[in-house]
């Protein structure tokens, strides 16, 4: 079985190298991303599980000049296989899709998802159409890699093997989807 | 007017033409057409679209994709329309519902009645799924409007301006199969 990292030491890592980018995450990563400080590129995937890659793709695609970073979970992505043929299709050069496998429904009670510890998503990613596609099982190594994956030509598909956290259930996502935080963004790419 | 004039007239109401359709969706601001293939719709507009070189055309997999990917173009100031037909409509409303309405964004659907008979009202069809589909848009409260002839593509323009000046959803719903 591969190693684990854990998910906030993944996200204050992330927090270090991102600057400009619209930050699109959803349920349990959006908790633990937004944790690490307010921004106004930050983009919530809430509302219907799965969407996040689909709303980065459309981000992407309309603003081809920002990198875009999808953060999403690995049962959001398997709700949404058919979004790796999508990106695949549209090859934005700026979208970046980082998968968290921690191999468990975190947000709806802890449940394995199918084929946990077997799925492997990168070879999925790959297949689809996305050669550059890899996994991460280290924190230092994803610390060392993370400069060039922002700034390699995308798309790019990283799946980033972590720790299951507790269940979260009634997280309190729907509050991560506000009308501020909407308004902000809109300023931000107005 | 004679009743050769009249006579054309009325065949004149009773097309669909996918030209005006797109002419309509464009001047309305649309770049974007993310889309399923509706067989209702491929020829008159789907073709058309693939062809046109001022529209991009995104492919997906699955109709509830096209819901996040016009959320995202809009958060990035550009307009979209989602093209698919009714069992598309009906798989995706889960999205429909989280995204365009409890989120409360400008998602503009074009929605064919596959099968539905000419010259029946959609409610009144045959077809279990033709018929049910205005119904559970009007649950979802999404403003919708039917495009069944001609006279109807002058609905398309204002419709999508009223989505995105409002930021809420809204159907058009494609009665006849567009030529």
């Amino acid at each position: 079985m591969p190693g684990r990292m854990n998910r906030v030491a993944v996200m204050q890592a992330l927090k270090k190298r991102i600057t400009n980018e619209i930050v699109v995450s959803t349920y349990s990563c959006a908790l633990d991303w937004i944790a690490q400080g307010e921004r106004d590129l930050n983009y919530f995937s809430h509302g219907a599980m799965g969407l996040a890659s689909s709303h980065g793709l459309g981000l992407a695609l309309a603003r081809p000049e920002r990198k875009v970073v999808v953060l999403d979970g690995d049962g959001s992505l398997l709700m949404n296989l058919g979004t790796l043929v999508s990106i695949a299709g549209q090859a934005p050069k700026n979208l970046v899709l980082f998968s968290f496998q921690n191999n468990a429904y975190e947000a709806n009670g802890g449940h394995p998802i199918p084929q946990a510890n077997t799925v492997d998503f990168p070879a999925l990613a790959r297949s689809a159409g996305i050669p550059n596609s890899s996994s991460i099982q280290e924190i230092g190594e994803f610390e060392r890699r993370l400069p060039e994956i922002l700034q390699a030509a995308g798309p790019t598909f990283v799946n980033l093997h972590i720790e299951q956290g507790p269940p979260r259930a009634g997280g309190g996502y729907e509050q991560l989807y506000t009308e501020a935080r909407r308004a902000a963004l809109r300023r931000a790419l107005a | 007017m004679t009743k050769t004039a009249k006579t054309a007239v009325a065949v004149a109401s009773r097309t669909l033409s996918g030209a005006a359709i797109i002419r309509a969706v464009k001047d309305a601001g649309v770049e974007y057409v993310l889309s399923v293939p509706d067989l209702h719709t491929s020829e008159g507009v789907l073709k058309r679209v693939a062809n046109d070189k001022e529209l991009k055309l995104v492919r997906v997999c699955k109709e509830d994709e096209t819901i996040g990917i016009a959320a995202g173009l809009s958060f990035g100031n550009k307009r979209a329309l989602v093209l698919i037909q009714y069992t598309g409509f009906l798989y995706a409303m889960n999205a429909i519902r989280g995204v365009a309405c409890e989120n409360k964004m400008p998602i503009v659907m074009m929605i064919g009645l596959l099968t539905k008979e000419p010259d029946v009202a959609p409610r009144e069809s045959s077809k279990f799924g033709v018929r049910i589909t205005e119904p559970m848009i009007d649950v979802l409260g999404i403003e919708q409007h039917y495009i069944d002839t001609d006279d109807d593509i002058s609905k398309i323009k204002p419709a999508i301006e009223k989505a995105y000046a409002t930021s809420t959803p809204v159907a058009l719903v494609i009665g006849r199969r567009p030529i």
